[in-house]
């Protein structure tokens, strides 16, 4: 099992990923450069990670998509691989046309970067035997308002692509709200792909998966997928 | 365009006094040219020389043993042990901000980032201190989303999180606020990179944004010879690009691996010029640079123009002869211009040469040759600049203000109580640090707003070894305080600073300085800067804590109505620590109903000058403020640290703004449990006992079991301390005094800034 982090110029949570998935998850990662045509051999799982891709110039993730590497990431996900987009890299493949819908400025059009809970909503690679499990990750992000137009909405509540949703945190005094950017039907991620192989999300596992951090419920995703990269 | 003739009225007009215009002439024996003029004109300016604050500069403790680098360098540099050096520097944006908040701001977090990086280090954190003018002033909320959103758009995006920070209103900040950005870097202390222009012929490389128009000084377009360019009128705040920033970094820390270079400076104020010229200052040295050669994004730039441009993301590498093409192979990975536009002569003279009406974006091929258009000594410019020894009064404290009858003030605790907790200057900084990426590069321990302090693990890993290291950060300044009694002031702004490291169990390492004052030229004024460096040199002294850079930012004043109004003094302290190991973290929320609280320090009233609430109750900075005893002081952060090293603790916070009821009150919030309190017996319910903002206190709690071990050790170190209570409940109850509940206690915290920037 080998696995690959993506580095757009201007991905910053690259290192993030990284670290995550090489020292704390323990699995054997490669950092793949945008100008790269191939992703390495052996590759069972890709993060686009998060960052300003470009910039973010003209629209979050709207530049990246014309990267060299994505049509290798394409190719892998229509092949079945696992692939993560986390934040950014969600942006990227909803303008790149893999994940439906699109991210859009927070409903307060300011930057938020704080922890919220997440449910579990949809079984997946990556929340296998995790459904109906409230989830403490943290948000960093502008343009994380999920959005899709009625039919789209349907179709992902009706094959339960929703995989996770913000909830209110029980038992928690404050003043903000459990949905930090205004996401339709409170969406925080969701499943795409031929074998609901790719996972787009706003949250950032990566940055939760280690008690140091302030919590560890991101490592479940990863050791999900894991898990269901060795099991295939 | 022909430059204009250079005459004593133009050197006026660059900001030069007659007095130094004739020093310049008499050194050249000439009159200088009209770029030269630039050069020495912006060379000679306060902000590049120094020239008022040099000679109390010398004062500050700038040595210790950890000490790699200390002031005069692009940061200052102290050893983390294992090989390793953490680089920090503190600098201001204020004017800048002022103008334009949001790009003053982020270019403030860029300059500083490059100051850090230029070093040879990874950045791994910034905080940020803002001063903004009264809640109620009506450009403050402009002000302050501009500034935060500008600080956010600009370190989210490089992704370098902003861990800490400060933000305090005041009246005397209306007319000109504060932004001073603080960055830390990592690196290797066997791989420190150094601004010097060393190596005679070496080849001077000009790396990263293309030149513009942007930042040139305002004085010096004021000039009536520019008018009939109307390009050359372009406002003058620099604009930043995160993105170009983002690849720049990346460029250079591969650069600085390839082990290719002698030298290396980010062009930060006054551009081209000032970088190179130091970088010669500090080798010995001089350099030839050929302007015609400089990537441009703006047409028909003057010589001039190019020498002062503070177009951003810019640096100036010095290679080993022979390795210019290895740096400009790097660059082009990244997409980034490298062009040798010099070399390093043994002239000790800043000569530029400039070709008139030659501008590559015409697209005709580079003159091999061109005229001399400044030929300077470097040491003109540097060491033999003007210095002075402005005149001070001999004591700068208001001393009519001292005096105030407290007693004649309306005083209701529990009311005072919710009005200090949701007050601009004490409720929840969340509306800020919400918008700043605090967690991107996966090492916040602690958070900000969680402690006094934050706390950043860093992953040093070189081809052999890879250990984690933990770095405490925390910035203070109460210019209130400093503004009643300037030594004492920032005595306790050095003091506060490390205080609020030691809370989290962090051991000082070393500071960053950056000192906001109004004019020097104003005894008053030059006599608070005088006793502000006395104060930081007491503490440091006292606490064993080094200053190893910093910035002076004067003239930060407005005249109202004929009358020159300076901000309050505010010399903002930037501290690093570091924590022996994850386990010795400790935060500020209360954690475990049944856990003893106690007051570590004076319990009794302390004075009330400068404190939130007699500002809020007398409409004035005025009353006695506190005193700082040092040595005490110091016993009681080796105390914290000791006690966090072996558990004794299990939460500290220290009393700072509002007192002993506001740390109680956030205690209970960060912790979301309350607790039961009773005030020292006898002691009378005063606004003094409550909301004093005396020095040298902290708030523990104490683990049921490690009760007696905890007194014992508190004993021994000779620190007064008083049980107050215990952990529990939902309510923060000061028996015969006050009961606020959880809900009420947050609620007020969390609208503080409601008031200054609005509900969503």
């Amino acid at each position: 099992m080998r696995a690959v982090v993506v580095q757009f110029p201007g991905s910053n949570a690259d290192f993030d990923a990284f670290h995550a998935l090489q020292h704390v998850v323990g699995v054997p990662t490669d950092v793949v450069f945008h100008k790269s045509t191939a992703l390495p051999e052996g590759a069972r799982l890709v993060v686009l990670p998060g960052g300003f891709s470009y910039g973010d110039y003209l629209r979050a993730g709207a530049i990246a998509r014309f990267a060299p590497v994505m049509a290798a990431v394409r190719e892998f996900i229509d092949r079945g691989g696992f692939v993560l987009g986390i934040c950014n890299g969600f942006q990227i493949l909803t303008e790149a046309g893999l994940l439906p819908g699109a991210l859009t400025r927070n409903a307060h059009l300011r930057f938020e970067c704080r922890d919220v809970t997440v449910r579990v909503d949809a079984e997946g690679p990556f929340t296998q035997g995790l459904r109906g499990r409230v989830l403490r990750l943290p948000v960093a992000h502008a343009e994380g308002r999920y959005q899709a137009d009625e039919a789209t909405l349907a179709a992902l509540e009706s094959e339960s692509r929703v995989a996770f949703r913000y909830v209110p945190e029980a038992g928690r005094v404050t003043r903000l709200p459990a949905n930090p950017n205004g996401s339709l039907h409170d969406i925080a991620g969701i499943y795409g792909g031929p074998r609901r192989n790719v996972l787009g999300l706003m949250p950032h596992p990566e940055r939760m998966a280690e008690a140091l951090l302030g919590g560890d419920d991101g490592r479940l995703l990863f050791d999900a997928v894991v898990r269901a990269a060795l099991a295939r | 365009m022909t430059d204009p003739e250079v005459t004593l009225e133009q050197a006026l007009s660059h900001g030069l006094t007659e007095d130094e215009y004739r020093r310049a002439t008499d050194a050249l024996g000439r009159a200088p040219t009209w770029p030269e003029l630039g050069v020495i004109s912006v060379m000679w300016s306060e902000h590049c020389s120094y020239k008022s604050s040099r000679p109390h500069l010398r004062r500050l403790i700038t040595k210790g043993p950890r000490v790699i680098q200390g002031p005069g360098e692009n940061a200052g540099v102290v050893d983390i042990g294992d090989g390793w050096a953490a680089v920090f520097k503190m600098e201001s944006h204020n004017h800048p901000s002022f103008i334009e908040p949001y790009q003053g701001a982020a270019t403030g977090v860029g300059g500083i980032l490059r100051d850090v990086f230029t070093m040879g280090a990874r950045p791994v954190a910034l905080m940020d201190s803002l001063r903004f003018g009264a809640p109620s002033h009506p450009r403050t909320p402009t002000l302050m989303r501009g500034v935060v959103a500008g600080i956010a758009g600009y370190g989210n995006a490089i992704g370098v999180p902003t861990v800490a920070g400060e933000v305090q209103f005041d009246p005397a900040y209306d007319g000109n606020i504060l932004v001073n950005a603080f960055a830390l870097g990592v690196c290797r202390a066997d791989a420190i990179f150094y601004g010097r222009a060393a190596g005679l012929g070496n080849p001077i490389l000009y790396v990263g944004a293309k030149t513009g128009r942007d930042g040139i000084h305002g004085a010096t377009m004021a000039s009536a010879e520019f008018e009939e360019g109307e390009d050359a009128r372009r406002p003058t705040v620099q604009v930043g690009d995160p993105f170009m920033e983002k690849l720049l970094l990346e460029a250079c820390l591969e650069v600085f691996d390839a082990r290719v270079l002698e030298g290396v400076q980010d062009m930060g104020a006054a551009g081209l010029t000032s970088s190179t010229v130091e970088m010669a200052a500090r080798a010995g040295n001089g350099v030839e640079l050929w302007l015609d050669r400089v990537p441009r994004r703006a047409k028909g730039l003057s010589a001039y123009e190019i020498l002062l441009s503070e177009s951003q993301e810019r640096m100036i590498m010095v290679a080993r002869a022979g390795m210019e093409q290895r740096v400009i192979d790097i660059c082009a990975k990244w997409d980034l211009d490298a062009v040798v536009i010099g070399r390093v002569t043994d002239t000790q003279r800043f000569v530029v040469r400039a070709t008139a009406g030659y501008d590559p974006l015409d697209g005709g091929p580079c003159p091999d040759e061109s005229p001399v258009v400044v030929d300077l000594p470097v040491a003109l410019l540097t060491d033999d600049a003007p210095v002075y020894e402005r005149p001070c009064v001999d004591d700068p404290r208001p001393r009519d203000r001292w005096e105030v009858d407290v007693a004649s003030l309306p005083f209701d605790p529990q009311a005072d109580l919710v009005e200090l907790l949701s007050s601009p200057n004490v409720g929840s900084r969340g509306w800020v640090w919400r918008q700043y990426d605090h967690i991107v590069r996966d090492g916040t321990a602690v958070r900000p707003g969680a402690a006094d302090a934050a706390v950043v693990r860093v992953i040093c890993e070189d081809g052999h070894a890879r250990r984690e290291k933990l770095l405490a950060l925390s910035t203070d300044c109460n210019g209130r305080f400093c503004e009643l009694d300037p030594r004492a002031g920032a005595a306790m702004a050095v003091a506060e600073a490390c205080r609020n490291l030691a809370c989290v169990g962090a051991e000082p390492i070393g500071l960053t300085d950056c000192l906001n004052f109004g004019n020097p030229q104003r005894p008053e004024v030059m006599a608070q800067f005088r006793d502000a460096i006395d104060g930081i040199a007491d503490a440091c002294r006292v606490l064993g804590v080094p200053v190893v850079s910093g910035n002076v930012s004067l003239y930060n004043e407005t005249v109202d109505g004929g009358v020159p109004r300076a901000v309050l003094p505010t010399p903002t302290i930037g501290a690093v620590g570091q924590v022996r190991q994850a386990s010795d973290v400790v935060t500020a929320g209360f954690r475990t109903p049944g856990d003893h609280v106690y007051l570590l320090g004076h319990a009794g009233e302390t004075a009330l000058g400068g404190s939130e609430w007699l500002t809020l109750r007398a409409g004035r900075v005025c009353g006695t403020p506190p005193s700082i005893d040092l040595p005490f002081e110091g016993r009681l952060q080796r105390f914290l640290v000791e006690a966090a090293r072996n558990g004794w603790i299990a939460s500290a916070h220290d009393c700072s703004e509002g007192g002993l009821m506001v740390a109680l009150a956030e205690c209970c919030a960060l912790g979301g449990v309350g607790a039961t309190v009773r005030l020292p017996d006898g002691a009378a319910v005063t606004p003094a006992l409550l909301f004093g903002e005396g020095p040298s206190r902290v708030v523990v709690s104490v683990t049921p079991w490690v009760r007696g071990l905890f007194e014992q050790r508190v004993a021994d170190a000779r620190l007064p301390c008083a049980r107050l209570g215990a952990v529990g409940g939902a309510t923060l109850d000061v028996q015969g005094v006050l009961a606020l509940g959880l809900t009420e206690i947050v609620d007020a915290r969390e609208s503080a800034l409601e008031r200054v920037v609005g509900a969503d």
